[in-house]
C-alpha cells in the first residue's frame, strides 16, 4: 500500500511530475507515492523522472482512464 | 532522495528567456521546473521581451498575427485566423482570453502557477540589467528573490552548464 496518494487528474504536463516532486519531498526514504493521473504523457515521463532521479518506479499501470504509478523514495 | 541539488555532480542547464508573450512564455518555465523536478540546476537569464516575464504583475497577451501555423480546436477540427482577422481591434485581446480558457480546461498550469514553482525549487531568475535600462523597468516591480546581471554572468553560467537552451 501507498504511503501517500497524489490526484493529478485532469492535470496536464508539467503539473503532474512537479507535483509528485513536492509529494515526494515529504516521504521517508522508502515510503512509496501513488500517482494518479489523467496524462498519457505521463507515463513516459515518470519512467524517465524516476531514471534520473533515483526514485524507483515500481509500477506504471492503466485502470480505465487512469494512469497509476507507485514511486519508491530513494 | 538525495537533495542532489547540493551535490558537485549536479546537472545543470541554462535558458536564455527572450519572449514574453503567453505562449512564448511556455516553454522555458516548463522545462526549468521539470528540470528543478528532476534535480537539475537550473538558471534562467530573462532579456529583452521575456524580462517582463518577471514582473510581479503578470499581463501576457498573445496574437495569431504571422503565424501561419497556429490552429485552434474549434468544432471537431482546427481553424487558423486569417492575418486580417487577427488585425482588427479586439482581436490580440480576444486571442488571449481563447488561449487561457483552453489551457484552464485542458489542466495546463497558468505561467503564475509555473514562475512560483520556479522559485519554490531554487531556479536562479537573472534579469539582465541591460534591459533593465533600456526599457525602463524597475527592479521595484520584478517579484522577490531575482538577481541582476549581464552576458557575463551569464556566458560564467553556460561554460559550467550541461544543457543551454536560446528561446
Amino acid at each position: 500500500m501507498a504511503d501517500q496518494v497524489l490526484n493529478a487528474e485532469g492535470l496536464n504536463c508539467p503539473l503532474p511530475i512537479i507535483k509528485a516532486k513536492k509529494a515526494l519531498k515529504t516521504l521517508n526514504s522508502g515510503e512509496v507515492l501513488e500517482v494518479r493521473s489523467t496524462d498519457p504523457g505521463s507515463v513516459a515521463d515518470f519512467a524517465a523522472f524516476c531514471n534520473q532521479t533515483g526514485n524507483q518506479l515500481l509500477s506504471s499501470s492503466t485502470e480505465g482512464d487512469i494512469y497509476k504509478f507507485e514511486i519508491k523514495r530513494s | 532522495m538525495l537533495d542532489d541539488a547540493k551535490l558537485d555532480n549536479a546537472k545543470t542547464m541554462s535558458l536564455i528567456v527572450t519572449k514574453g508573450s503567453l505562449d512564448w512564455a511556455y516553454p522555458p518555465f516548463i522545462l526549468a521546473t521539470t528540470a528543478a523536478a528532476m534535480d537539475v540546476e537550473v538558471t534562467m537569464f530573462f532579456t529583452f521581451y521575456g524580462l517582463p516575464l518577471l514582473k510581479k504583475d503578470l499581463n501576457m497577451k498573445f496574437t495569431p498575427l504571422g503565424n501561419a501555423a497556429m490552429e485552434m480546436p474549434m468544432m471537431g477540427g482546427h481553424m487558423a485566423m486569417p492575418n486580417m482577422v487577427s488585425m482588427l481591434p479586439g482581436a490580440g485581446a480576444m486571442a488571449g482570453k481563447m488561449m487561457k480558457n483552453l489551457m484552464a480546461k485542458k489542466g495546463v498550469a497558468s505561467i503564475e502557477e509555473l514562475r512560483e514553482a520556479a522559485v519554490e525549487s531554487d531556479v536562479r531568475l537573472i534579469a539582465c540589467q541591460m534591459t533593465l535600462d533600456l526599457f525602463e523597468y524597475s527592479t521595484d516591480d520584478m517579484i522577490d528573490g531575482i538577481e541582476i546581471g549581464g552576458a557575463a554572468t551569464y556566458m560564467e553560467n553556460a561554460l559550467k552548464s550541461d544543457i543551454n537552451l536560446f528561446i
